[in-house]
């Protein structure tokens, strides 16, 4: 760039990776619909899509970081990088309400209608007697069997403190960077990524003790069905949160990141902690209420 | 504020890429646009074919043609192609071409994003589409995709789902560019409440995206669990209730449609003062009306809904608070005529297409205004009288407003000028056809024919006759649209900078058709 | 610009005769036969009269301008564009006839949300693509599927033409009875998609959600025929599932009940006698082509993804308890339903018969409706 467009914004072009991305997403997508109609073969064409996805985002983000570096942005980029971020984060945060306003409308209306409550009275009496509302449920048609529920003090009460304690290192990385103290930045980004990966095998251990010892799975009623996508998809979203902040590590430790400039990290920080914030409520929603 | 783009003393690559590869690679603003709006029109013509097998079926009763199954998946998809291929697409491209032009920014804001948004939708809408050619065919479940009946569905139901996730998240993407690049790309002096009312209509258009099109994303996640992984969120055996997607749904739906409308009031903002010679009336109440009714479509969505049996609080809420989205709209309503009022009005083709779009969206809005009122929606529910009116506000409110703005911009687009009788001739046989097309439908649906339907009860035949023919002329009539689009591209009387005696904004200022970056340097902004 | 004038003119003209009452026209909606349903079209009238009124004026303000303020005529375009005064008086005044409006509204709808004190309740479940109904408290239970007639002629090119149809697709074999001047509860409920049960003349309709019981009623004044359509998507025949209620004299409707819980009856002592293969066949044909045919379709090949063939199926060529057990059963979560409680030991076991050895199936064995019996 000439030194005369130093403060002009910038327009990058020859986008190739988008097209690529495009071609991922649908062999991914696609090869997933053909698996879930029962094709044995699509299972390659999802894995082909998936490995395009991943090569997409290291030539684009690559791409980005290079610029970056290379200091082409200025405020304004930096500016729409971040509402773009705040705008996508918003996007999330719709994403889960559904969910969450799923089982708020299972444990408020649908479930006590079965059982007879408001206008559920013929219902319950004609179609589901001896059914009673209490949470959790498998519903009335006792769907998956027996089962317990997960309790909350046990390890997700342990990843509460995890995820918190993670979202505090996070911070404190942040205030690493900004006073330009690369070793606490390095460090604390340690720390976070650590305790978000010990927070997802966690996870992973809680999903293989309600499957087989206390018979919860999806299947499981209306619980199981709550219980597992609203946690599967955080669980999901603290994956990538912890891959994002897993690149910052590595960006930080290649001595990337300036006080003022670290619009990447900060991204990545936001998102770390937005899902910080809706485990709090699946804390409170899912396992203890 | 940064607002000049690349100089062009500096010896990059400015001007645009060659061959196909340019289209694939683009990141400018005006070529982005230039391909969602023909990809839109590609999907109107697909969404009209389907369309007109319907109005074909049910020419006359018996059936004729096309099996009841199939009759059903047309519906669907003529749905699914029309609103989310046809009308979202166009104002995508609407809003990538003027935006940054009307703000007197360089490009949009994220510019490789914005080629992806675009990308994504060809592959969604060939999965899509391609669900015809599966076993089972394409979903039938209406666009709604209310289950238990979806789940029924054959191979083609995981496409649809993961079809819709794409043309999520490239709505979601699309709106963030717009939102971002109206707070972040505006030339010095133009403050909010300068900016012109396309701009503000698109800005709370794409916060309602960015609301809903997640919501919707998460329906059909439940949905394909509860298929494909033994959930029970719809399925009452478990606990779960199938009207709690119809909450869901319409949570994202109702905005939805204004989603289809805000960005056609925009245009029409946009096109009604300069016809008329006079500045708009009331700019600032119509910012605020614009506001209110997005905020209202978040907690009206219910109406869809008032037979399924919610208790007798909630159809009263839901009642009341519909009636009050009738008040903002007719502010707008109000404004734009109290702009004719005066002025001093020529009657070009754009003009033509936003007056109709003023008298037949509110005719729309009356027969919604009817449908809001719940006790007299228990007869209208699922009959063709919804049908009247979503075509009434769909057809000629979004797609007239579309077709106002091609002409209204075509121009400065192209260069050309498009042929003036033409586009009259279009106009009026249009007009005349779609009323043909749909006000009897109003009469089908009061006297008693149910929605969704392949064939019917003899007495409704005539009706539906009137109907079919008025369909048939309409479709052709579009057919000449494109004619008309196409010989402006190629060529016509050349278009001066202003185009239009009475029009203002940033975007006369330009040569037409402008450059390949619009502002070099920021306009002054008065 | 005539043209303009005519058009609104002629839309004015519809929106007219959209007002007045010509019910045997088909143009608006019926006043129909309850107190609910007029109650209904009176404010379906207010609202449209309503909207007619303020359509005059705003379209009338547009036109004369459009008249008068057009640049050919010399107009100059004045430049005001601001008026708070004016955006007040547009906001309140819609906002006014809004409340005007939803005071008769609100009554009406509690009205209609009111099934208390009933004087008898009829239980109606949506099939694909039937009516059941109930009448609980009395053993008296039917189905109600489209009538022979229409269903041969709506069939893709039957070269019928609907118009010698008598009631084309709005005619049933079992309609539903229900005596004059009786507040009837109505629950309803499906069996596996959403339906709706809609008669125009009660002035509602009525989801019928798989799972849970919807409640409303209707008190019809006068004896009659009243024909109404299922209102919600239901799948591939959803057009051809209508609803027929006949509305009889207390007296005739006693009757009826009476002879309903007769017929019940003696088919419950029949004797279960063991019938000829042949005869099942011929009888299974029968069955099939009412009750299977949508799906399963003429010739049994099926629709490839959605219902599976009965031509070569593994099941209906295949062990034959399990073949009884699908049709009895149906299979959760997908469109088959258990025809159990619809089809009676003989139908069953004529169906399977058919089904064994017809469509292109050979299997050699039949069913005896004891069978059946023995597995309820
Ligand atoms: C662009 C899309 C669009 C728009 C703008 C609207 C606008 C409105 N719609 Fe519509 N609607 C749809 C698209 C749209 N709708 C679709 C697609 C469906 C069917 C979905 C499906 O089931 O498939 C539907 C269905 C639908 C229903 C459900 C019907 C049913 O299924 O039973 C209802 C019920 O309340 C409704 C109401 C309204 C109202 C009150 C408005 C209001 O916004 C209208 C406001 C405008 C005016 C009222 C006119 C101008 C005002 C004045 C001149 C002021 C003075 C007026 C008065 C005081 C009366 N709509
Ligand atoms: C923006 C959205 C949009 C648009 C533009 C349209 C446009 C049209 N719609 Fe559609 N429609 C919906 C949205 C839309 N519709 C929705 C949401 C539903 C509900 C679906 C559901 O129930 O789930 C619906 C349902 C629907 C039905 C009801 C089906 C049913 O309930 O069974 C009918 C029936 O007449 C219909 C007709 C038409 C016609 C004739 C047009 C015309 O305006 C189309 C005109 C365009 C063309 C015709 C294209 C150009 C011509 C050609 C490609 C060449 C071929 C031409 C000839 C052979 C003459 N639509
Ligand atoms: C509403 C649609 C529908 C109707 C009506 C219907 N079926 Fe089915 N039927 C299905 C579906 C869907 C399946 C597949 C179920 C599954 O997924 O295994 C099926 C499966 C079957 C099978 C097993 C076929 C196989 O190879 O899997 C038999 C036998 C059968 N039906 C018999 C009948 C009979 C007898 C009737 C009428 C009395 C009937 N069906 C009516 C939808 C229907
Ligand atoms: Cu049953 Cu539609
Ligand atoms: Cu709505």
């Amino acid at each position: 760039m000439s030194s005369e467009s130093e403060n002009a914004y910038f327009i990058p072009h020859d986008a190739k990776w988008p097209i690529v991305g495009s071609i991922g997403l649908t062999l991914l997508l696609g090869g997933f619909a053909n698996q879930l109609n029962g094709s044995t073969s699509a299972t390659n064409v999802m894995i082909v899509g998936f490995l395009i996805l991943v090569y997409m985002m290291f030539g684009w983000f690559g791409e980005v970081i290079d610029e970056s570096e290379s200091g082409t942005y200025g405020h304004g980029e930096d500016a729409s990088f971040r509402m773009g971020m705040i705008w996508f984060i918003f996007s999330e945060v719709m994403f889960f309400a559904a969910f969450f306003g799923a089982l708020y409308y299972i444990r408020i209306f649908s479930v006590p209608w079965l059982a007879g409550d408001g206008s559920g009275a013929s219902t319950n009496e004609f179609l589901w007697s001896n059914f009673e509302a209490i949470w959790p449920t498998n519903g009335p048609g006792d769907i998956g069997g027996e089962y317990k529920k997960m309790g909350a003090w046990g390890l997700p009460a342990i990843n509460t403190l995890l995820l918190l304690t993670s979202g505090v290192t996070c911070t404190w990385a942040h205030w690493g960077l900004v006073a330009n103290k690369r070793k606490q930045l390095i460090i604390g980004l340690a720390l976070t990524v650590t305790l978000g990966f010990i927070f997802v095998g966690l996870q992973v251990l809680e999903y293989s003790h309600g499957y087989h010892e206390l018979n919860l799975t999806l299947g499981t009623g209306v619980y199981g069905s709550t219980f597992y996508m609203l946690t599967g998809f955080h669980g999901f979203h603290v994956t990538v949160g912890a891959i994002m902040l897993t690149v910052m590590l590595f960006r930080s430790i290649k001595g990337h990141f300036t006080p003022e400039n670290h619009f990447a990290f900060e991204a990545a920080a936001w998102y770390w902690h937005f899902v910080d914030v809706v485990w709090l409520g699946l804390f409170i929603f899912v396992y203890w209420l | 504020m940064t607002t000049v783009t690349e100089s062009h003393d500096d010896h990059h690559d400015h001007g645009p890429a060659k061959g196909l590869m340019r289209w694939v690679t683009t990141t400018n603003h005006k070529d982005i646009g230039t391909l969602y709006l023909l990809f839109s029109l590609v999907m109107f013509m697909v969404g009209g074919a389907m369309a007109m097998i319907i109005r074909l079926e049910l020419f006359q009763p018996g059936l004729q043609f096309i099996d009841p199954g199939f009759f059903n998946q047309l519906t669907t998809v003529h749905a699914l192609v029309m609103i989310f291929g046809a009308v979202m697409p166009a104002f995508v491209g609407l809003a990538n071409w003027m935006l940054p032009i009307m703000i007197g920014g360089p490009d949009m804001a994220l510019p490789r994003m914005n080629n992806w948004s675009f990308w994504i939708l060809p592959f969604a809408f060939a999965m899509l589409l391609g669900t015809f050619f599966m076993d089972g065919g394409a979903p039938a479940g209406g666009w709604t995709i209310y289950p238990p009946l979806v789940l029924q569905g054959g191979n083609g139901f995981p496409f649809m789902i993961f079809a819709i996730h794409m043309m999520g998240i490239s709505s979601v993407m699309g709106a963030i560019n717009v939102i971002v690049t109206i707070l972040n790309m505006r030339a010095p002096g133009m403050t909010l409440m300068k900016m012109p009312l396309f701009v503000w209509t698109w800005f709370i258009t794409a916060y309602l995206l960015i609301a809903v099109m997640p919501v919707l994303a998460g329906a059909v996640t439940m949905l394909l669990t509860d298929k494909f992984f033994d959930t029970t969120f719809f399925n009452a055996a478990g606990g779960g209730d199938p009207v709690l997607f119809q909450h869901i749904f319409w949570f994202f739906g109702h905005p939805e449609v204004y989603i289809l409308i805000l960005p056609a009031f925009g245009i029409v903002s946009q096109i009604i003062p300069t016809f008329a010679r006079k500045p708009l009336f009331g700019y600032s109440s119509m910012v605020y009306a614009t506001s209110s009714i997005a905020f209202l479509s978040f907690i009206v969505w219910a109406h869809h809904m008032f037979t399924v049996g919610m208790p007798l609080q909630g159809e009263l809420f839901f009642m009341y608070a519909t009636m009050l989205i009738a008040v903002p709209t007719g502010v707008k309503v109000f404004n734009w005529i109290s702009t004719m009022w005066k002025g001093s009005m020529t009657f070009e083709t754009p003009m033509l297409f936003s007056i109709g779009f003023v008298i037949m969206f509110t005719i729309g809005g009356f027969s919604g205004l009817m449908l809001a009122i719940a006790p007299a929606d228990f007869q209208y529910h699922d009959t063709y009288f919804v049908v009247a009116h979503f075509h009434y506000v769909l057809v000629t409110g979004a797609i007239y407003a579309i077709m106002a703005s091609v002409y209204y911009w075509i121009p400065k687009w192209t260069g050309n000028m498009y042929n003036e009788k033409m586009g009259q001739w279009h106009f009026w046989i249009s007009t005349v056809s779609v009323n043909v097309l749909f006000f009897p439908q109003h009469f089908l649906g009061l006297a008693g024919m149910p929605r969704r339907i392949p064939d019917y009860a003899v007495q409704f035949a005539e009706f539906n006759m009137w109907s079919s023919i008025g369909g048939f002329v309409f479709g052709l009539s579009q057919v000449f649209f494109c004619y008309i689009v196409y010989k402006t591209i190629k060529g016509g009387e050349k278009a001066t900078d202003e185009v239009w005696e009475g029009a203002e904004g940033l975007e006369w200022t330009l040569p037409s058709p402008p450059p390949y970056h619009s502002f070099t340097t920021a306009p002054e902004i008065k | 610009m005539n043209k303009l004038k005519q058009l609104f003119a002629g839309g004015a003209v519809l929106t007219f005769m959209s007002g007045v009452a010509h019910a045997e026209y088909g143009l608006n909606m019926p006043v129909g036969v309850t107190e609910t349903s007029r109650q209904v079209y009176d404010l379906h009238m207010l609202i449209l009269w309503v909207c007619v009124a303020i359509g005059v004026v705003v379209f009338g303000a547009m036109v004369y301008s459009m008249i008068y303020h057009r640049k050919s005529r010399g107009a100059v375009a004045a430049q005001f564009h601001e008026s708070m005064t004016a955006e007040l008086v547009w906001t309140v005044i819609p906002f006014v006839i809004l409340v005007v409006m939803a005071i008769p509204a609100t009554t009406v709808l509690i009205d209609m949300h009111d099934t208390s004190e009933a004087d008898m309740t009829v239980k109606v479940t949506g099939y694909q693509w039937k009516w059941g109904y109930e009448y609980i408290g009395e053993d008296v239970a039917f189905f109600s599927s489209l009538d022979a007639k229409s269903n041969e002629a709506r069939q893709v090119g039957s070269d019928i033409d609907p118009a010698t149809v008598e009631n084309y697709l709005l005619d049933v074999d079992h309609p539903l009875v229900l005596p004059v001047g009786k507040k009837v509860r109505i629950l309803l409920t499906a069996a596996d998609v959403i339906h709706a049960w809609w008669v125009p003349d009660f002035g509602w309709k009525k989801d019928a959600i798989p799972g849970f019981i919807n409640e409303a009623w209707v008190r019809v004044d006068e004896p009659g025929v009243y024909r109404g359509q299922c209102a919600e998507l239901c799948g591939r025949d959803h057009g051809f599932m209508p609803i027929v209620v006949v509305v009889k004299s207390v007296e005739d409707y006693e009757a009826w009940l009476a002879e309903q819980k007769g017929a019940a009856a003696s088919a419950k002592l029949a004797a279960i006698e063991d019938l000829d293969p042949r005869e099942l066949k011929q009888k299974g044909k029968k069955v099939y082509r009412a009750n299977c045919v949508a799906c399963h379709q003429k010739k049994g090949e099926g629709i490839p993804g959605v219902f599976p063939a009965i031509t070569g199926s593994a099941i209906a060529t295949g062990d034959i308890n399990s073949h009884i057990n699908m049709v009895m059963n149906g299979k959760i979560g997908t469109a088959m339903a258990g025809f159990k409680d619809q089809l009676s030991d003989v139908e069953l076991a004529a169906v399977i018969t058919y089904q064994r050895n017809s469509l292109g199936n050979k299997v050699g064995d039949a069913v005896q409706p004891a069978q059946i019996a023995a597995l309820r």
